[in-house]
């Protein structure tokens, strides 16, 4: 293994990483907050890419999709939220489960509807589309500004959950969710707004991966098992659970496929096996997750 | 008085009952089952389906005296739907003949069905090496290529102009698996050495970094592929975005710079070698013809899938001319089928009557920047490339 391929192959698996990140930070804060897993995470990472799709054909430029994805993500997340989840708080994991496994066929059809059943492409934006000199080696602009973007918004979040009010109801929530209330906290109205935020996240994702991946409907099928993954091996309900299960996830995936191609597609399973023996709650686990 | 008027009336009779059968006769019925909706390949199917109506209309839309009538049916990309769809139109809608489909993945469906009811079947796109070689049936007839014909000339000609290693790389799925084989097979017999090979998991993903990087650890003088649609796109580009394309001579089944991937793999595709079956740029007056017509009709290049939808027309007209209009016989249909020589968009072509797949000329070419964007220029040209029996006993 020559050096070039190490750096290129930690620059595409960071790369990876932080659009899982994107993509778990959401769901598993929601869920360490309220127990609740909602599996149309990945209908949102779609929409957004659509939508931003569509907002670049219209206003000509990528970083009107950086926009409209995310908006249009978080609005048909609260709209969701208002709708269907509200109700299901209460009703039972395999409820939840399976109504918003139910979601991820509707969003798939409506896609379809809308856009029809096409592969499409939202180039990356004109100062990004080259590629730079980095450490010996040649690599796309583009997936420099992902990783670039993922490290951002890691310290964002993580300055936004420690040094707000927001913050502390959020983490307060996620130790212990009938205290936090009983103290007269909205948990309620916090719960809200990081479920919007999460759900932005993804559908910044999608808009952030099309230039990478390609847009199409049932993309979100792809994403949704490593994004649960992440998930499970980072343990749900902490920031810094999501990122490291990303990096783990991320790296896990971009090694196994050409190191050991023959098992490729079992890579990330085995991974989670493994943290799992080991670490049932995850590598790093909110205090009273679930 | 009464007598003259009678015969008048029996001799009008027997005049109408004459005139009869060639005035109400039944129009020659083809019946197309393509993937008009759902799935990767609605495209295909349209421009397969325009150019086949465009060839039979060029022709007068008749043969002696019968009219020939297209019949469209949507398989939605599923192998049960485009079997049904076939049934449909031989036993409801009485077609002559079946074309179909346009992706391996329904292939077996319609193969079978047509080998069964004895209906001639033209395959317009397909490329299942087994479809004419081991698998053959003497009812369905290939009028686009086998992945085989289309790569295996390939190897020796790189091998020739100094590209001595070589890293493979396509999806791990039976085309994949049948396009590498036959590059390999002529690379390796020509002196050249195979330095890696790669198969990433069938399916839309078309982040190309990791393997990417393998290929440029493995430093080979070129790389062959087979990618089509998106993916191919994504693979120009990024071999291009991670500075491969310095040092590295891409080359692939030619719909890795197809018309229809070139707009969006801009200046990548300069330099990109492909090998196909068909390029807009042949310069003969039939393809001159046909791309005139479709670009005024459809405002685009025609693609390799409209040449062989065009193709496909001209076969059938040439066929149906050969038997008359007569297509009771269905044997002696697919007879004419392999007795016709026409001078097609992508040169003479000929149904093999021992494999019954299409004899043709391959072409290799090249991506050149001219003007501002990238043409497709040909480099080289392999006359009348036909396949060994590979197990065929027709």
């Amino acid at each position: 293994m020559d050096s070039g391929f190490l750096v290129l192959q930690l620059l595409n698996g960071l790369q990876f990483a932080m659009l899982l990140f994107l993509l778990a930070v959401g769901l598993s804060v929601v869920f360490g907050m309220m127990n609740f897993i909602n599996l149309a995470h990945g209908t949102l990472y779609m929409v957004g890419a659509f939508v931003g799709f569509t907002a670049a054909a219209r206003l000509g430029s990528f970083w009107a999709a950086l926009v409209a994805g995310p908006a249009a993500a978080a609005a048909l997340g609260a709209i969701f939220y208002a709708l269907l989840l509200r109700r299901m708080q209460a009703a039972g994991a395999m409820k939840q489960v399976l109504v918003t496994f139910g979601l991820i066929f509707v969003g798939i059809d409506a896609v379809r509807l809308i856009w029809g059943d096409y592969a499409q492409t939202l180039p990356a934006p004109a100062p990004l589309s080259g590629s730079v000199h980095i450490l010996g080696q040649v690599y796309p602009a583009y997936r420099l500004f992902i990783i670039a973007l993922g490290l951002a918004l890691a310290l964002v979040l993580y300055l936004g959950l420690e040094r707000t009010r927001l913050g502390a109801v959020v983490r307060a929530g996620v130790d212990d969710r009938a205290t936090a209330a009983a103290l007269g906290l909205n948990v309620e109205r916090a719960f809200f707004a990081v479920f919007c935020l999460g759900c932005a996240l993804a559908g910044l994702a999608g808009v952030v991966a099309a230039p990478v991946l390609e847009i199409y409907p049932g993309m979100d099928m792809t994403v949704l098992i490593p994004t649960l993954i992440v998930v499970v091996v980072g343990g749900p309900g902490r920031l810094a659970g999501a990122f490291v299960g990303a990096l783990l996830i991320g790296m896990a995936e971009t090694f196994g496929a050409v190191l050991i191609p023959d098992f490729a597609s079992f890579t990330i399973y085995a991974v989670m096996a493994l943290v799992l023996l080991f670490r049932p709650r995850g590598l790093l686990p909110a205090r009273h997750a679930p | 008085m009464m007598s003259a008027y009678r015969a008048a009336a029996v001799a009008a009779l027997a005049a109408l009952l004459a005139a009869g059968p060639a005035l109400a006769e039944e129009p020659i019925k083809i019946g197309l089952v393509l993937p008009f909706s759902g799935g990767p390949y609605v495209p295909l199917a349209n421009e397969i389906a325009d150019s086949l109506a465009m060839a039979i209309a060029d022709a007068g839309g008749e043969v002696d005296g019968r009219k020939i009538e297209v019949l469209r049916a949507d398989s939605t990309h599923k192998p049960d739907v485009a079997q049904a769809m076939a049934k449909k139109l031989v036993f409801e809608d009485k077609v002559d003949m079946l074309v179909g489909p346009v992706g391996s993945n329904e292939l077996t469906a319609l193969f079978n069905f047509a080998n069964q009811s004895k209906t001639p079947l033209l395959i317009p796109n397909a490329g299942d090496n087994e479809a004419t070689g081991e698998r053959c049936s003497p009812w369905v007839l290939r009028t686009s290529f086998s992945n085989d014909q289309i790569v295996r000339e390939m190897g020796p000609w790189m091998v020739k102009h100094g590209y001595k290693t070589a890293a493979l790389i396509a999806f791990d799925y039976a085309a994949g698996h049948q396009q590498m084989d036959g590059f390999k097979r002529g690379f390796v017999k020509a002196g050249g050495t195979i330095v890696s090979e790669q198969y990433p998991p069938f399916g839309p993903i078309s982040d190309f970094g990791p393997y990417l990087a393998k290929i440029k650890e493995a430093k080979p003088a070129a790389v062959f592929t087979f990618f089509a649609g998106p993916p191919a796109t994504a693979l120009v580009k990024q071999f291009s975005e991670f500075g491969l394309k310095d040092q590295i001579k891409l080359a692939g089944a030619g719909w890795l710079i197809s018309p229809l991937n070139l707009p969006g793999e801009g200046d990548a595709a300069a330099g990109v070698l492909g090998i196909l079956n068909y390029v807009p740029t042949i310069d003969t007056p039939q393809n001159k013809a046909f791309q005139a017509e479709f670009q005024a009709k459809y405002h685009r290049t025609a693609s390799e899938f409209a040449a062989q939808g065009y193709d496909t027309g001209k076969l059938i007209v040439a066929a149906l001319a050969a038997v008359k209009g007569k297509t009771a016989d269905k044997a002696a249909l697919v007879k004419a089928l392999h007795s016709v020589t026409v001078q097609g968009t992508r040169g003479t072509l000929r149904i093999d009557s021992k494999t019954n797949n299409i004899i043709q000329d391959i072409y290799i070419y090249e991506g050149k920047k001219e003007g501002g964007k990238v043409d497709l220029v040909v480099l080289d040209k392999i006359p009348a490339v036909q396949d060994p029996p590979n197990g065929c006993k027709l």
